[in-house]
């Protein structure tokens, strides 16, 4: 469960277009974007995951005066004992779009566990399943993207095939 | 630029190549722009001595968005009304990737036309990485 606030910024758009590769002017040229059916830039499909960003207690981002799990001057900072040997990976991701956020807004992102299960896996041992629903309100409280999100904790190290 | 739901049959397909030789600074840029600082994908250090992976690994969400990018390049700016997927297999730098996007129905609901499409986005071996759905709006 969380609740922040996530203001839309042409910029944060622009870098976002950009780090997936996508060069579309929809995403960076407020005045080619006026010319197009959206009438203005507009954030990729994929963009609220960038609320991440904004959200104060995210945990994949370094903490100033915290330990970091990431390398320095031993391979991880994490502290001893921390490590399971497995992973949380990315299982699924889905978005409706009620409406393409613009610059401007300031979308209102709150999270909620979904469901919760486990299957025996393949390649990584135990997997146990988490689900959780986001839904991103803009600031006359209307729905504008409702995401829903799986991600998966694995026993061990996903084995590499071939 | 948008699609027209009468000039568009079942079974169409669009396809395009969405990375070139997928780098390790592209996923540095990712983590920048999205956020998520996982050193699985950007500290190469951490993900072959700590976690014990090959090399570091690309976001699930950085595929998803390069696969993104077909589909807008597909359907037009701002049509998408749903887009999901599964992470199928990790993506390594190096990788390139092609989207493939094939229109299974064609449809009206509430005086509006809609197409349901399948995405399958591939590694240069055609091992498939992200596998989903989107829902597109269509012009008449």
């Amino acid at each position: 469960m969380s609740k922040f606030e996530f203001p839309v910024e042409a910029s944060h758009i622009l870098m976002f277009a950009r780090s997936v590769g996508d060069p579309n002017p929809i995403y960076a040229d407020a005045e080619q974007a006026k010319d197009t059916e959206p009438g203005g830039v507009i954030a990729p499909p994929t963009f609220c995951q960038a609320s991440a960003q904004f959200n104060p207690d995210y945990f994949l981002r370094p903490k100033i005066g915290e330990p970091w799990f990431g390398s320095g001057k031993e391979p991880t900072g994490a502290p001893a004992g921390s490590g399971g040997g497995g992973t949380g990976l990315h299982a699924e991701q889905h978005f409706e779009y009620h409406r393409h956020p613009r610059p401007g807004d300031v979308l209102t992102v709150e999270t909620r566990d979904g469901e919760t299960w486990e299957k025996q896996g393949r390649r990584g041992g135990l997997l146990k399943f988490r689900e959780s629903i986001t839904e991103y309100r803009d600031q006359n409280g209307e729905l504008v993207v409702t995401a829903r999100s799986i991600g998966v904790q694995t026993e061990k190290v996903v084995e590499q095939e071939g | 630029m948008a699609l027209k739901a009468s000039e568009l049959s079942v079974g169409a397909t669009y396809e395009e190549q969405v990375v070139d030789n997928l780098t390790r600074t592209q996923l540095v840029q990712y983590a920048g722009t999205s956020g998520d600082y996982n050193p699985l994908h950007t500290d190469e250090v951490f993900a072959t001595q700590v976690a014990g992976y090959p090399a570091v690994f690309a976001h699930g969400m950085l595929s998803m968005g390069l696969t993104g990018k077909a589909l807008t390049n597909y359907v037009g700016d701002g049509r998408l009304t749903k887009y999901g997927v599964r992470f199928k297999a990790q993506v390594w730098p190096g990788d390139s990737l092609t989207t493939t996007i094939t229109v299974d129905e064609v449809r009206d609901e509430d005086g509006s036309h809609y197409a349901d499409l399948s995405v399958v986005t591939v590694n240069q071996e055609g091992t498939p990485v992200i596998q989903g759905s989107a829902t597109a709006r269509l012009d008449p």
